[in-house]
C-alpha cells in the first residue's frame, strides 16, 4: 500500500504504477466534469479548447461566486463549495474520455463498472475514490478556478482548478483489473442468503 | 395569529442555507455511534473524513456538501393560525429563490425535458411543498430538506402481490441496498414505505428517510421490521462509501400506510450521510430556529 504524490499531468506508465489500496495526493491541476459536460462532448461532439491530456477529471458541479476577472480569478469565478458526485452515471463515457482526450484518472465516489475497468487496462488509468459529501474539506484543497469552458452549461461546465495537496485519495480501481468495489460486492453477495434467512426473508 | 408572508419568505430563505451548513445533532450523534462500532480500517478512515468535514464546514461556514439538492419544505400549521394559502406557497418559493441568489448557491434544478436551469433552485412544482395541520395553537413549523440526489437516485417502488407476503418486502429492501452499494453515499438512512397507494408508498418512504435518528415507527409491526432490517443491512459489509465495513446505514426507518386488499407495495428512498434538514417555528413570540 504505497502513497504517491503526483504532479499533474502524468503518463500512462505512471498511471499503471498505481494499485488498488494505494493512496494518492495530486498537485497542480485538476479538471471538473459532469453529466451534461460529457453528454455535450461525446453525444453532441462538442470540442473543448482545454487540454485534458494526461490529467485527472473529478465528477463535480461546483458552487461558485461570479466575480470580476482578475489575477486571483482569471476565469471570473471563485470557488465556494466544491464536492464530488456519484460516478456510475457517467460509466459509458470513460472509454471516449481516455481515447479522445487522453484523460488518465477519474476522481469520484461510489466506484465505476466493467467498461471503465476495461478502459483503464487498455490505456492506463485509475479511479481515485474521494469521500462523497465531504465538500467543505475538499474545497480547502482547491486554490483557484483557472479556466472554464462550456460556460452555458453552468454549473456543469468544464472547469480547470489549481489544486494543492489534493487528497489523500484511495485507488479504488487500477490498470490491472483490480477494483475494491467489486471485491466488496463479491463479499456482500456471499453473505446475502444467510442474512436474508436470519430475518425470515429467504426466497 | 396571522401568518406574515414576508416573514415566511425570509425564514424559508434562511432555512435553506442553514440546512446546507449545519448538520442536525441526531446525525452527528449517529456518526459517534458508527465510529465506535466500525472495525474496518478503510471504513474508519472514511467516517473520520466525514466527521472532519463537519468540523471544517462549521469552522469555515461552508456548506457540508456541494449538492444543494431539490428543496423540500414541510409546513405544519396549528389550529389558531390564519393565513393566505396561495400566498404561503408563493412566499416559500420566493424564499428558495432568494436564498439561491443571495448565498450564491448552485441551482441544481432543471426542466425535465429541456434540461434548462433557471438558476433559481426552482421550476415546475419545485420547491416541493407539503402542508399539514396539527393541534398546536398559534404555531407554524417549517422544516426544510435539501434532498441530495446521489441518494435520491436510490429510489424504488414495487407493487408486490399479497401472496408475496412481508418476506418479499424485506428481501426487496435488502436487495436494493446491495444493488446501490456505494453510489448513495453510505452510511445512509434507508427509508422504507410499506403499504398505501403507489404515490403514498413513496411519500412515506421519504418521510422515513428524513426522520431523525433514534425515532421509531409509530406502528408496532413497522417498528419490528425496521429493527430487523437495520441489523441485517449492517451485516452486509457494504460500509462507508461502498468500500467495506459495518457502517452501511445509520438505520433503516419504516413508515406504514393501510393498503388495498389486492396490493402489497414497498418503496425505498435513501438519505445519504449528509442528512441535512433545518426547522423553524413561528409563534406570536417570534421565530426560533432549531
Amino acid at each position: 500500500m504505497a502513497h504517491h504524490v503526483l504532479d499533474m499531468p502524468v503518463t500512462a506508465e505512471q498511471a499503471r504504477e498505481l494499485r488498488i489500496g494505494d493512496t494518492v495526493t495530486l498537485q497542480r491541476t485538476l479538471y471538473g466534469i459532469r453529466d451534461a459536460t460529457l453528454i455535450h462532448m461525446f453525444d453532441r461532439d462538442r470540442r473543448t479548447r482545454l487540454d485534458l491530456n494526461g490529467h485527472a477529471v473529478i465528477h463535480t458541479a461546483p458552487n461558485v461566486h461570479r466575480v470580476e476577472k482578475s489575477a486571483e480569478a482569471p476565469a471570473g469565478f471563485t470557488p465556494f463549495c466544491i464536492g464530488t458526485t456519484t460516478s456510475m452515471r457517467m460509466e459509458r463515457f470513460t472509454q471516449k474520455l481516455m481515447e479522445r482526450e487522453g484523460v488518465r484518472f477519474i476522481i469520484g465516489k461510489g466506484g465505476m463498472g466493467p467498461a471503465t475497468s476495461a478502459a483503464f487496462q487498455q490505456m492506463g488509468g485509475a479511479y481515485l475514490a474521494i469521500v462523497g459529501g465531504a465538500a467543505a474539506l475538499e474545497t480547502t484543497w482547491i486554490e483557484q478556478i483557472e479556466d472554464v469552458d462550456m460556460e452555458d452549461l453552468l454549473p456543469e461546465c468544464l472547469w480547470r482548478f489549481r489544486i494543492r495537496d489534493f487528497g489523500p485519495l484511495l485507488v479504488g480501481m487500477d490498470s490491472h483489473g483490480g477494483s475494491l468495489y467489486e471485491q466488496v460486492q463479491q463479499d456482500v453477495a456471499a453473505r446475502r442468503d444467510a442474512i436474508l434467512a436470519s430475518i425470515g426473508a429467504s426466497a | 395569529m396571522e401568518l406574515q408572508l414576508d416573514e415566511v419568505e425570509k425564514v424559508c430563505s434562511d432555512l435553506y442555507v442553514r440546512a446546507l451548513k449545519l448538520l442536525p445533532p441526531d446525525i452527528k450523534a449517529g456518526f459517534g455511534r458508527l465510529m465506535e462500532s466500525e472495525n474496518n480500517e478503510t471504513g474508519r478512515a472514511i467516517l473520520g473524513t466525514m466527521v472532519k468535514n463537519i468540523e471544517v464546514a462549521e469552522r469555515t461556514r461552508n456548506m457540508l456538501c456541494q449538492d444543494t439538492g431539490i428543496p423540500i419544505y414541510n409546513v405544519t400549521i396549528g389550529r389558531n393560525v390564519s393565513f393566505d394559502g396561495a400566498g404561503l406557497k408563493a412566499a416559500i418559493r420566493r424564499g428558495a429563490e432568494r436564498s439561491t441568489k443571495e448565498n450564491s448557491l448552485r441551482s441544481s434544478v432543471v426542466h425535465p425535458i429541456t434540461r434548462k436551469n433557471e438558476q433559481t433552485s426552482c421550476g415546475i412544482r419545485v420547491p416541493v411543498i407539503h402542508v399539514d395541520f396539527d393541534d398546536s395553537e398559534e404555531t407554524v413549523t417549517i422544516e426544510m430538506i435539501p434532498k441530495g440526489s446521489g441518494s435520491e437516485n436510490g429510489s424504488f417502488l414495487k407493487m408486490l402481490l399479497p401472496s408475496d407476503g412481508i418476506t418479499a418486502v424485506k428481501r426487496f429492501v435488502v436487495d436494493r441496498v446491495i444493488d446501490l452499494g456505494g453510489r448513495v453515499c453510505p452510511p445512509t438512512i434507508v427509508g422504507v414505505g410499506i403499504g398505501g397507494t403507489s404515490d403514498l408508498c413513496m411519500h412515506i418512504a421519504k418521510i422515513a428517510a428524513t426522520r431523525p435518528l433514534r425515532t421509531v415507527c409509530s406502528d408496532p409491526e413497522g417498528a419490528k421490521i425496521e429493527e430487523e432490517l437495520s441489523r441485517a443491512i449492517n451485516e452486509l459489509g457494504i460500509g462507508p462509501q461502498g468500500l467495506g465495513g459495518r457502517s452501511t446505514a445509520f438505520a433503516v426507518h419504516v413508515e406504514v400506510a393501510a393498503t388495498h386488499i389486492t396490493q402489497n407495495p414497498v418503496a425505498v428512498n435513501i438519505q445519504c450521510h449528509s442528512a441535512r434538514r433545518a426547522t423553524a417555528t413561528i409563534t406570536p413570540g417570534g421565530i426560533a430556529f432549531n
